[in-house]
C-alpha cells in the first residue's frame, strides 16, 4: 500500500526563547498507509489534538514536513487545505452553522475547497439527494433538512458534522474525539456509522479518543503519544492482540 | 399628511442605511462603527461632487464607492491588521472624519439649487415628497433583489457562513478574511449610498450628520424583527429592515407630534432601540404572549 501522509520530524515549541519555553511534539515521524484507520491515544496534553492541527493547517510546525500524497502541504493554510482533508470536531456546536438550515449546511459541505463564486446555490437540486443520504442515518435528520441547525440535538448536529466532512470524500479525515460530548447510546451510533463509512468509502482516517474499548473496537492501527513522542504504532495482529490492560502501561506521565 | 408621506420618504432612504448595517451587525455579527464615519462620507462626496457640477447620478454612484473604501479600509485593519474589530471600526470613524473636512472645506455645505436625483425631470410633476418615496422605492427595491440573490449565491452562502460559524467556514476551505472584508465593503458601500442619499433629500451635507447612525440602523433592524417575528426567511428578513426603518421614522414623526423638539432625537432614538431590545424581556416577565394568545382564544 502506498504512503498517503507523511509527516517528517515533525516538531513544535511553543513559547520559544522566553523561560516558558515546551516542546509539545518532539521529532515525530509517522506515515499513513492509503487506507489507514488510526486511533490515536494519549494522555491529556501528550499532544493529540497538536498533532491533528498540525496535520490539518490550523497549527504550523517549528520544524518538520506535513506531506499529503507526495505534495508538500507544510506551508499551506487550513483554508487551502480543506481541498484534501476534512475534520469533526469534539464540540458538536464547532461543526455547524446554527443560523442555517441542515440542507444549506450540507450544501456548503458539497462545495468543500472548491471554488466559491456568484453561481446561485442550487439547493433544490441537492434536496433529493440530500433526502437519500440522510434517510439512512439513524436520527431522523431526513425529516429535518429544512429545520435551523441551532434547533437540533447535540448528537443530530455531530452526525450531521460528520456527514458534511464525509459527503465530499476527503483524502484524509480527521476526528478529535467526536463522539466525546455525547451521551453512550448517541455515541455508539456513531462510531458505529463512522466504522462503516469510513470502511464503505475507503477512507484515511486518524480518530483520537480516550475511550480505550473504542480505540481497540475500530481502525486497524493503534498510535500511542506520550510527552510528545510516539510510543506505539501497532497495526494488524498485533493491534489485535492489545488489550486495554497492555495499553495502559504506555500512559505515564 | 404632508409630515407622513416625508416620513415615509425618509425612512426608505435609512432603510438604505440599515439594510448595509444589517449584513455587519446581523450576519457577520460585527458591531461596526465605521457606520457613523461612512454615513457623512458618503454624503460629503456626493455633495462635493454635485457642487462641482458633476452628473447626480454619478454623484450617487460616488457614494457608494466611498462606502466601499471605508468598508475596506475596517476591513483591512480587523483581518490583517488584527485590531478588533469595534477599535478598527472606531479608528476609521474618526480618521475619516479629517477627510470629510477637506471635502467639504468646511462644516457643512448646502445644496442650494443644484441638481440632484431627487428634483430630475421626471419627479418634478409628482406632488410634494413623493419624489423621494419614489426613489427611495426604486432603490430600496432594487437592493433587496440583490441582496437576497447574491446572498443565495455559493459566494453569498459562504458569507452566511463565515458570520455563523467562522471555524467551520475555514475548514470547508472558505477564506473567511476575505469574506469579512467582503461584507463590511458592501454594508459600508450601502451605507454611504444612503448618505448621499439623504444628503440630496435634506439638501446638505454635515460632517457631524453620522452621530447617533448607528443606533438609527439597529432600530430598524431590531423593529423590524419585533413587528415580523425571527422565523423569516432571509428575503424576507431584508424587507423586514426596511419596513421596520419607515416605521421607526414614523415613532419619531408620533413623539414629536406629542411636543418633544427634535434636539430630543438622540435621546428617543437611544430609548426607543434600548426598550426594543429590552422587549423579549419584557415578554418573559410579564407573560405577554400568554395574554396576546388568551386575548385571541377567548375573545
Amino acid at each position: 500500500m502506498s504512503t498517503l501522509l507523511d509527516l517528517k520530524n515533525i516538531t513544535t515549541t511553543v513559547n520559544a526563547g522566553t523561560k516558558e519555553e515546551k516542546k509539545i511534539l518532539k521529532n515525530i515521524n509517522l506515515q499513513l498507509a492509503d487506507g489507514d484507520f488510526v486511533t490515536l491515544l494519549g494522555t491529556n496534553g501528550a499532544g493529540k489534538s497538536t498533532l491533528l492541527n498540525i496535520i490539518n493547517g490550523s497549527l504550523f510546525p517549528s520544524e518538520g514536513h506535513v506531506i499529503l500524497d507526495k505534495e508538500d502541504l507544510t506551508a499551506w493554510s487550513e483554508v487551502k487545505r480543506a481541498k484534501y482533508i476534512s475534520q469533526v470536531f469534539q464540540d458538536p456546536k464547532m461543526g455547524t452553522a446554527p443560523r442555517m438550515t441542515v440542507a444549506e449546511n450540507l450544501l456548503l459541505a458539497t462545495k468543500r475547497g472548491k471554488r466559491r463564486g456568484l453561481r446561485m446555490r442550487g439547493l433544490d437540486k441537492h434536496l433529493a439527494e440530500f433526502k437519500e443520504i440522510t434517510a439512512k442515518l439513524p436520527n431522523g435528520l431526513s425529516e429535518r433538512l429544512d429545520t435551523f441547525v441551532g434547533n437540533l440535538s447535540g448528537g443530530q448536529r455531530q452526525t450531521l458534522s460528520f456527514l458534511m466532512a464525509t459527503i465530499k470524500k476527503p483524502k484524509l479525515l480527521l476526528l478529535d474525539e467526536h463522539t466525546a460530548a455525547l451521551d453512550p447510546n448517541t455515541s455508539h451510533q456513531l462510531l458505529e456509522l463512522t466504522n462503516q463509512v469510513v470502511q464503505k468509502d475507503h477512507l484515511t482516517c486518524v480518530m483520537i479518543t480516550h475511550q480505550l474499548k473504542d480505540a481497540l473496537k475500530y481502525g486497524n492501527r493503534i498510535v500511542i503519544l506520550n510527552n510528545g513522542k510516539i510510543v506505539l504504532d501497532v497495526r494488524g495482529k498485533e493491534k489485535n492482540k492489545l488489550t486495554e490492560k497492555a495499553i495502559l502501561q504506555y500512559f505515564t506521565d | 399628511m404632508s409630515l407622513v408621506t416625508s416620513t415615509i420618504g425618509q425612512g426608505l432612504l435609512w432603510g438604505i442605511l440599515a439594510l448595509g448595517l444589517y449584513l455587519s451587525f446581523r450576519i457577520l455579527n460585527f458591531p461596526d462603527m465605521t457606520v457613523e464615519g461612512t454615513f457623512p462620507f458618503g454624503a460629503a462626496v456626493c455633495v462635493a461632487a454635485l457642487v462641482r457640477g458633476v452628473d447626480p447620478a454619478i454623484a450617487t454612484l460616488l457614494s457608494f464607492i466611498a462606502g466601499l473604501g471605508t468598508g475596506l479600509v475596517t476591513g483591512l485593519l480587523y483581518t490583517k491588521g488584527k485590531i478588533p474589530i469595534l477599535l478598527a471600526g472606531i479608528l476609521t470613524m474618526t480618521g475619516v472624519y479629517s477627510v470629510n473636512l477637506r471635502i467639504l472645506g468646511k462644516a457643512n455645505v448646502g445644496l442650494l439649487n443644484h441638481a440632484t436625483l431627487l428634483n430630475a425631470k421626471f419627479l418634478t410633476k409628482l406632488p410634494a415628497n413623493f419624489p423621494t418615496i419614489v426613489v427611495g422605492l426604486i432603490f430600496a427595491i432594487c437592493i433587496v433583489i440583490l441582496l437576497a440573490l447574491f446572498l443565495n449565491t455559493d459566494l453569498g452562502q459562504a458569507f452566511i457562513a463565515t458570520g455563523d460559524n467562522e471555524k467551520m467556514a475555514r475548514s470547508l476551505g472558505i477564506n473567511t478574511d476575505n469574506m469579512k472584508i467582503l461584507g463590511l465593503m458592501v454594508s459600508n458601500g450601502l451605507i454611504g449610498l444612503s448618505g448621499g442619499l439623504l444628503a440630496q433629500n435634506g439638501g446638505y451635507a454635515d460632517v457631524n450628520m453620522g452621530i447617533g447612525t448607528m443606533v438609527i440602523g439597529l432600530a430598524a433592524i431590531i423593529i423590524g424583527e419585533v413587528v415580523y417575528g425571527k422565523n423569516l426567511s432571509l428575503s424576507a428578513r431584508l424587507v423586514a429592515v426596511v419596513v421596520g426603518s419607515i416605521l421607526y421614522r414614523l415613532v419619531l414623526l408620533l413623539v414629536l407630534q406629542l411636543g418633544f423638539s427634535t434636539n430630543d432625537f438622540k435621546l428617543i432614538s437611544a430609548i426607543i432601540l434600548a426598550l426594543c431590545l429590552m422587549l423579549p424581556l419584557f415578554q418573559k416577565k410579564f407573560h405577554i404572549h400568554k395574554i396576546w394568545k388568551r386575548g385571541i382564544e377567548k375573545p
